[in-house]
């Protein structure tokens, strides 16, 4: 799957670290890192620490199939 | 009262193109969207290029979440290259002709490439602005080059240096001016990254310019500086800036130089004359804006906070009718930087700030949110490791309030009011 966090939302309460320790961490007092492309097992963590945010700064969806990919609507 | 559109084209494939891409089928648009993007790559996410992909933690892969049921079509790889206004047509190097009813151009900004070419095509001179510049540099530190010498004392400079120091690579940092990351922060405050900087093992060297390269084989084995210093190295990053992607509108009509695209406060592009262009929009760090919190001064940022603020007014703009319905982009600028452990925030703009005041936490504690004053008036505030107390300073920032914003909170018993 893929994963972007608004690091100007964030505010650093690190509940995604909690909630999917392997793809969340931090460097530092406030500095976010995280897996931008966490395997699909990783799902069930992912939507964790979506949930768990309080400032809702985490978005995941699925791979874009490859199919997606140059076609129109 | 315009015609609702059926063929929706977005010029940029990056995150300005994507979150407008999203803003349009959120609002309902069902019609055709196609999205144009210069690299072979899907839309991905660039801040973490200068980090964690350079050190190589988790994925390189930073490709941008897409909604499963975008229902976009996606054509990369294929630069845009003329725009006729008049024929509602965007043309693709391929020479494909895409029509539209509405247009948004988020073809954003390229790195500026070192002036000197002979230099600039030696083995070990890099720039950093694309997921395939990240991989390149990103191979090359695995090799664990002498010595990196990076040019330029903006932001992606410093965090590159920073994920060298990660990597235990010695660096060299070449800073023009005489206290760096000046024009986003001030000088006290840039000062005070220079300081953790040089704490963390950076060769930091102010008021400092490449005079010219040395090559062997093709290969960068050292640099000269105007001063006479020579440094040897087998690495070299010009941070030196960016390029508007603006030359494919050339010949167009639309108001578009190195200064970026020029649009009105609804994201309209706009002619030479000044004239709406009908159906056209912008995004974006290529979008030149008048920014409401600044008395409507033209501004253009390279920010991705507005990046994706500004597509979705452009969106919702687009899909609006008249003007009469559409709202204004009115987004704060606002940015984040993470370098030697710092996570540096900025809301607002600092350029013109004549005083300075910590108003939560100190200097020697590395730990700070410091508000910015022009003319008796808040108009930015910046935070070092304490993005919490950031969006309080935001709403002071939007309402215009005094400078300083908050002056009775019970744990800022005396704030000094200081040069910036």
């Amino acid at each position: 799957m893929k994963v972007v966090v608004d690091l100007n939302r964030c505010q650093a309460y690190a509940q995604c670290i909690y909630a999917a320790p392997g793809h969340f961490a931090l460097h530092g007092r406030e500095a976010l890192v995280y897996d931008p492309s966490p395997d699909e097992t990783a799902r069930g963590e992912i939507e964790r620490a979506i949930h768990a945010c309080p400032v809702r700064a985490i978005t995941a969806y699925p791979d874009a199939a490859d199919a997606a990919a140059g076609e129109a609507r | 009262m315009t015609t609702p559109p059926e063929r929706i084209v977005v010029v940029g494939a990056s995150l300005a193109g994507l979150a407008a891409a999203h803003a349009l089928r959120e609002r309902g648009y069902a019609g055709r969207l196609t999205l144009v993007g210069a690299e072979p790559h899907r839309p991905y996410d660039r801040p973490p290029l200068s980090k964690q992909v350079l050190r190589g933690l988790y994925s390189a892969d930073t490709t941008l979440p897409c909604h499963p049921d975008l229902r976009a079509e996606f054509r990369l790889g294929q630069p845009a290259t003329r725009l006729d206004l008049t024929g509602r047509v965007v043309e693709c190097e391929d020479g494909s002709r895409l029509p539209y009813d509405r247009l948004l151009i988020a073809t954003g900004t390229r790195a500026r490439p070192w002036p000197n070419p002979e230099e600039a095509a030696l083995a070990g001179v890099f720039t950093l602005r694309d997921r395939d510049d990240a991989e390149r540099l990103g191979a090359h530190l695995r090799t664990k080059p002498q010595r990196v010498v990076l040019v330029g004392g903006g932001f992606i400079g410093f965090e590159v240096a920073s994920t060298c120091r990660d990597l235990d690579i010695p660096v060299t940092l070449l800073v023009r001016d005489a206290v760096p990351l000046t024009a986003a922060l001030g000088p006290r405050l840039g000062g005070l990254i220079g300081e953790v900087a040089r704490e963390k093992g950076v060769d930091l060297r102010l008021e400092s310019e490449i005079e010219r390269m040395e090559g062997e084989a093709g290969r960068l084995a050292a640099v000269i500086l105007k001063d006479g210093t020579r440094i040897e190295t087998d690495c070299l990053v010009a941070a030196i800036g960016t390029l508007r992607n603006v030359e494919w509108l050339d010949g167009s009509g639309l108001e578009a130089d190195a200064g970026g695209l020029r649009c009105d406060a609804f994201c309209r592009a706009l002619l030479h004359d000044g004239r709406v262009a009908e159906g056209v929009f912008c995004a974006g760090d290529v979008a030149r804006w008048p920014n409401p919190h600044d008395d409507d001064a033209l501004v253009a940022v390279e920010h991705w906070g507005n990046a994706r603020a500004q597509a979705e007014t452009a969106a919702a703009n687009m899909l609006a009718g008249d003007a009469s319905a559409m709202r204004r982009h009115d987004h704060l600028p606002d940015f984040w930087s993470q370098q030697f452990g710092l996570t540096i925030k900025l809301v607002g703009l600092t350029e013109g700030a004549d005083a300075l005041a910590v108003v939560h936490g100190s200097f020697e504690e590395r730990r700070l949110v410091a508000a910015f004053g022009k003319a008796g008036r808040t108009v930015a505030a910046a935070a070092i490791d304490s993005a919490r107390w950031l969006p309080a300073y935001k709403a002071a920032i939007r309402e215009r309030a005094p400078f300083p914003p908050i002056e009775d909170a019970v744990d800022q018993p005396r704030i000094r009011v200081q040069e910036p």
